[in-house]
């Protein structure tokens, strides 16, 4: 075994280690805490680099690694975990620690005033080590307890100034929500494990994605509504990455997440955490890949099969069968693109807006996997990381500048101020978008070039292009309210919108600058706008590795040669035709966008957008996210609370009369036993010594001390005496 | 009737006179004259038996009845001295007030 | 043989004598009676033909043992005393006496059943002299005799020194109750 391999185990222990180790320092210890978080990073990092190169090293056939320890025993039976590699683990880890690792550098600029920052890199690292332990988990058991330590550490930061009341509400309902959807998941993989007997990915031919199981799966039935349990057990699957990745209906708590500081909100909502749930598909792609109907154990499949739909069964024609899981994971992803995009248009925080259109995009990665495989879902997974870490970056430093504000309205004409930080975010926007060679554009086309070609249906692939036209209005807009227009600043003693990000109001460089920002918004510090321009450069030259030209990205996944098509291929119909389309698309986004907020130009703080002086109804119903919370908080907390309500009754009265009934009647035994030990017990005995006196007192009367008394027996017994002998005598 | 079952029950009679004397006069002295009475009627029984018996020549009734009445004589003696000694502690020889030993 | 007319007249005097002495009221004339009662029985000794034993009786019961009792009675007459003669349950005492004499009639009856048995009567008394008792004293009962002699002379001591007066004793005071 490679030794390499045999050590990856070292990639998620040693930021756990720090995070450990962190926890033991005293709050004042920072730069020991920011050292060791950041140190183990770069290690892992550094790591990840190699082991990446050794599966790019490696022929494609044999690029799947694994190693495998037994954890726990059970009378005979043992349980194993283990990690893995394979090409598909070897990005997600370089993606991972890469952005962490600018992050946590970012980090100690954006978190340099506040008192927590220990704290907050012990769990940052936590969080680090837990995500990538996810990464090369080669066993379900491993991967979800990893999983649940992601959605700790998730709870942890989001409520990080646990102090301010919405964010610890916001950490409750992330945790919540997500608690939900990993109920699937744990129903799912307790099926999985009964099904096929093991939760390892990959066991040399026993694994759970490994050939047998998975015809085995295939052709077992679930036994509701005609699934078969491949089918049954992948859609529980996605019900935890639907938590986790925030799909609709489980996506409410992503848009509250952003309570959570800047950094968090960039690592963990952007590009890491909700990632997950995209990679877990990925992972148990080869349960999803599979038709929902009985498979013949003779006919080979793939290691990732792409919207084959045909399916040859033993001794019969070609039939279609349909692949409902990938089919599920396809609407919920289309639906949440769209879903998610119609509400940015609405919102004013400038981190909100982000994180819808994280959500939006979100659903088009699930919807990438759904028509394209783990190729085109996680090579959108890897773009989106970087260029959406830029934003939320980006915008972290908006908020340092404008010394803690959040909302739109009050920015303006920042470009003027802080033009590094305009520059990459307008990189980043241009990527998220999808304007033409930028990295978004590759990967956003490759999942709408996919979507044109699914045989189910073509809705998907008009809801993602219209996604796609909201997506670059929306972020025009923003854009507009934040960078051009005038300088909107609160007026001095208006509260802004995060009372514990203003308690920061100067950088590293300018200590000369200590009056109120509430005119002079100024760049940040090297140490925040450097990770900015790395993002940056990510976010334009990443896209070039998975053209149709050169596939090399989807090609690596998918295990096959890459072809150098040549740029040919961009001219193939197909390909063409959905370019144009999404090139289109784009454009008439920015254009709208322009029209509306550019062109006029916004002055003033409190006039009303335009979209709302155009058709109120429509801006408020968009600006309160469709009402979801609201539904939510009308039927299922409710509900919950009267479950809540119910359980206390039945503790209250029910169990507690019960156990009081219990306890009353043990007083009652034990009053009764006092009772017979006092009558009859007492009683007995005392009877008992009364009859024994009785009996003394009666023999002391024939004690009369006279003689006569004693003749008179003797005289009598005498009698008695000769009375017997006569009897006996005569008898 | 056979005499010798007349002397017997003449002796069992006296012997019966006797004990009622015994066991109901209260005057101490009488009690032993009765037991006195008890004994001469035993020796009555000896000799009539001794007179009617088997083997008159072995005179073991008229033997008998010596020894009983030197006995009695003695035992009359002593027991009146006891009486008379009893008498002085407790000034009576009324037997029901002799309980000192009542349990 | 049947009970002839001497044998009744002196029962007769036995018996009234002795119920005489058990239930008058005065003790000296108890003892009177009682008298009667031991010259009835000397009588019967003699008509028995037991003659020396009839004397015998005479002279130590009637002379010495009644005698006695009178004395008794003198010295412990106290004039203050005029009491029951009887004492508080006398009818047990004549009950038990009565069952006593009934359950040995009984018993007498029982052996005298049959008629003709062992206890036949001898024709005539046998001739006793007083000289076969001495020999048999001597011969015969020397040891018995030597005995009564020792317990007479232990009685006669025993019954002076118990009936001397008591020196006046302090810790003999103390235990009259």
């Amino acid at each position: 075994m490679n030794s390499l391999v045999a050590h990856l185990w070292l990639i998620p222990a040693l930021p756990i280690l720090a995070a450990g180790l962190i926890a033991l320092l005293p709050q004042r210890a920072r730069i020991a805490a920011a050292g060791l978080a950041i140190g183990s990073l770069a290690i892992s990092f550094v790591y990840a680099i190699a082991a990446f190169a050794h599966t790019l090293s490696l022929p494609a056939a044999q690029r799947l690694e694994f190693v495998n320890v037994p954890w726990l025993t059970f009378g005979d039976q043992v349980l194993r975990i283990g990690w893995m590699l394979d090409p598909l683990t070897g990005v997600m880890l370089v993606m991972v620690t890469l952005v962490g690792l600018l992050i946590f550098i970012y980090s100690t600029g954006y978190m340099a005033e506040d008192e927590n920052f220990t704290r907050f890199f012990c769990f940052l690292a936590l969080f680090a080590g837990a995500m990538l332990a996810v990464l090369i988990a080669n066993s379900l058991l491993l991967l979800f307890m990893a999983w649940e330590v992601v959605g700790l550490t998730s709870y942890l930061l989001i409520g990080f100034w646990y102090h301010n009341p919405a964010a610890a509400a916001a950490a409750k309902k992330a945790f919540l929500v997500t608690r939900i959807g990993d109920l699937g998941l744990l129903i799912g993989m307790v099926w999985l494990y009964a099904q096929a007997g093991t939760l390892l990915f990959y066991d040399s031919g026993a694994g759970a994605l490994e050939l047998s199981s998975r015809v085995h799966l295939a052709s077992m039935q679930a036994g509701i509504l005609g699934l078969s349990a491949a089918s049954a057990i992948s859609i529980l699957i996605f019900c935890g990455a639907a938590g986790k990745s925030g799909q609709v209906p489980l996506h409410v708590w992503l848009p509250d997440a952003m309570e959570g500081p800047t950094p968090v909100s960039a690592l963990i909502h952007a590009a890491t955490m909700v990632a997950a749930g995209v990679f877990l598909m990925g992972r148990v792609f080869p349960l999803l890949d599979l038709p929902n109907a009985p498979l013949d154990h003779a006919i080979p499949l793939g290691h990732y099969v792409t919207t084959m739909m045909r399916v040859q069964l033993i001794n019969g024609p070609i039939q279609t069968a349909p692949f409902i899981a990938l089919e599920v994971l396809t609407w919920v992803g289309a639906i949440t693109a769209l879903f998610a995009a119609t509400i940015a248009v609405a919102q004013f925080d400038i981190k909100r807006i982000l994180a819808y259109s994280t959500v939006s995009q979100l659903g088009y990665m699930m919807m990438g996997l759904g028509v394209g495989g783990p190729a085109v879902g996680i090579f959108h997974l890897i773009t989106h990381a970087f260029f959406k870490a830029l934003l939320f970056l980006g915008a972290g430093s908006v908020i340092h500048g404008c010394a803690g504000e959040q909302d739109i309205r009050r920015m303006g004409g920042l470009r003027k101020f802080m033009p590094v930080t305009f520059a990459a975010y307008s990189a980043g926007m241009l990527a998220l978008c999808g304007f033409p060679l930028f990295a978004g554009f590759w990967s956003k086309d490759a999942i709408l070039d996919a979507a044109h070609m699914w045989e189910p249906s073509h809705i998907p692939f008009w809801l993602g292009t219209l996604g796609a036209l909201l997506t670059a209005f929306y972020m025009t807009r923003q854009m507009a309210y934040v960078f051009f227009g005038t300088l909107r600043p609160a007026a001095p003693g208006h509260p802004s919108h995060h009372p514990a990000e203003t308690e920061k109001p100067i950088a590293f460089e300018d200590v000369a600058e200590q009056e109120p920002h509430t005119h002079h918004p100024h760049e940040s510090p090297a140490v925040m706008t450097v990770p900015l321009v790395i993002l940056a450069a990510f976010a334009v030259l990443l896209g070039f590795l998975g053209t149709p030209a050169w596939p090399w990205f989807q090609s690596f996944l998918n295990g096959t040669a890459p072809e150098a098509n040549g740029l040919h291929a961009l001219l193939e119909p197909a390909v063409l035709t959905v370019m144009l389309t999404s090139t289109a698309v784009v454009i008439l986004g920015l254009f709208f966008g322009w029209w509306l907020y550019v062109r006029t130009q916004i002055t003033s703080a409190d006039a009303p957008d335009i979209l709302d002086r155009k058709s109120p109804a429509a801006f408020t119903f968009l600006g309160h996210a469709w009402y979801v919370n609201e539904l939510y908080a009308a039927t299922l907390v409710r509900l919950n609370s009267a479950f809540a309500t119910l359980s206390d009754f039945l503790d209250r009265y029910v169990f507690g009369g019960i156990v009081q009934l219990v306890s009353w009647s043990a007083l009652g035994v034990a009053y009764l036993d006092r009772l017979f030990d006092t009558a009859v017990i007492n009683g007995g005995f005392d009877a008992g010594t009364h009859t024994a006196r009785f009996g003394g007192w009666l023999t002391t009367r024939f004690q009369t001390g006279r003689p006569q008394t004693y003749l008179r027996f003797i005289a009598l017994v005498l009698v008695g005496l000769v009375l017997y002998l006569l009897w006996g005598a005569h008898a | 009737m056979n005499p010798l079952e007349g002397y017997v029950l003449l002796s069992s009679l006296l012997f019966a006179i006797g004990l009622a004397g015994a066991l109901t006069r209260r005057n101490a002295i009488l009690v032993l004259i009765g037991i006195e009475l008890m004994l001469n009627a035993a020796n009555l029984n000896f000799i009539a038996f001794w007179r009617y018996g088997p083997r008159p020549a072995a005179l073991t009734g008229v033997m008998f009845s010596i020894f009983s009445i030197a006995v009695a004589a003695a035992e009359a003696a002593v027991g009146l001295a006891l009486i008379l000694a009893a008498y002085r502690h407790v000034r009576t020889t009324n037997l029901d007030r002799m309980n000192h030993l009542k349990g | 043989m049947s009970l002839d007319a001497t044998f009744l007249i002196l029962a007769a005097i036995s018996v009234a004598g002795s119920a005489a002495a058990m239930g008058l009221r005065n003790a000296v004339h108890c003892v009177l009676a009682l008298t009667a009662g031991f010259a009835g029985i000397a009588g019967l000794y003699l008509y028995l033909g037991a003659q020396f034993v009839g004397f015998t009786q005479i002279m130590v019961y009637v002379g010495a043992v009644a005698i006695l009792a009178v004395f008794a009675i003198m010295m412990t007459h106290h004039p203050g005393q005029a009491e029951e003669p009887f004492s508080r349950y006398w009818l047990w005492g004549a009950v038990i006496a009565a069952a006593v004499f009934l359950t040995l009639a009984r018993a007498v009856r029982l052996a005298f059943e049959p008629a003709g048995s062992v206890l036949a009567v001898p024709p005539q008394a046998p001739d006793l002299t007083v000289q076969q008792i001495g020999e048999a004293l001597m011969h015969r009962y020397v040891l018995p005799l030597e005995i009564i002699g020792l317990l007479l002379t232990a009685a006669l001591i025993g019954a002076v020194i118990i009936a001397m007066d008591a020196k006046e004793d302090p810790a003999m005071e103390d235990a009259v109750e």
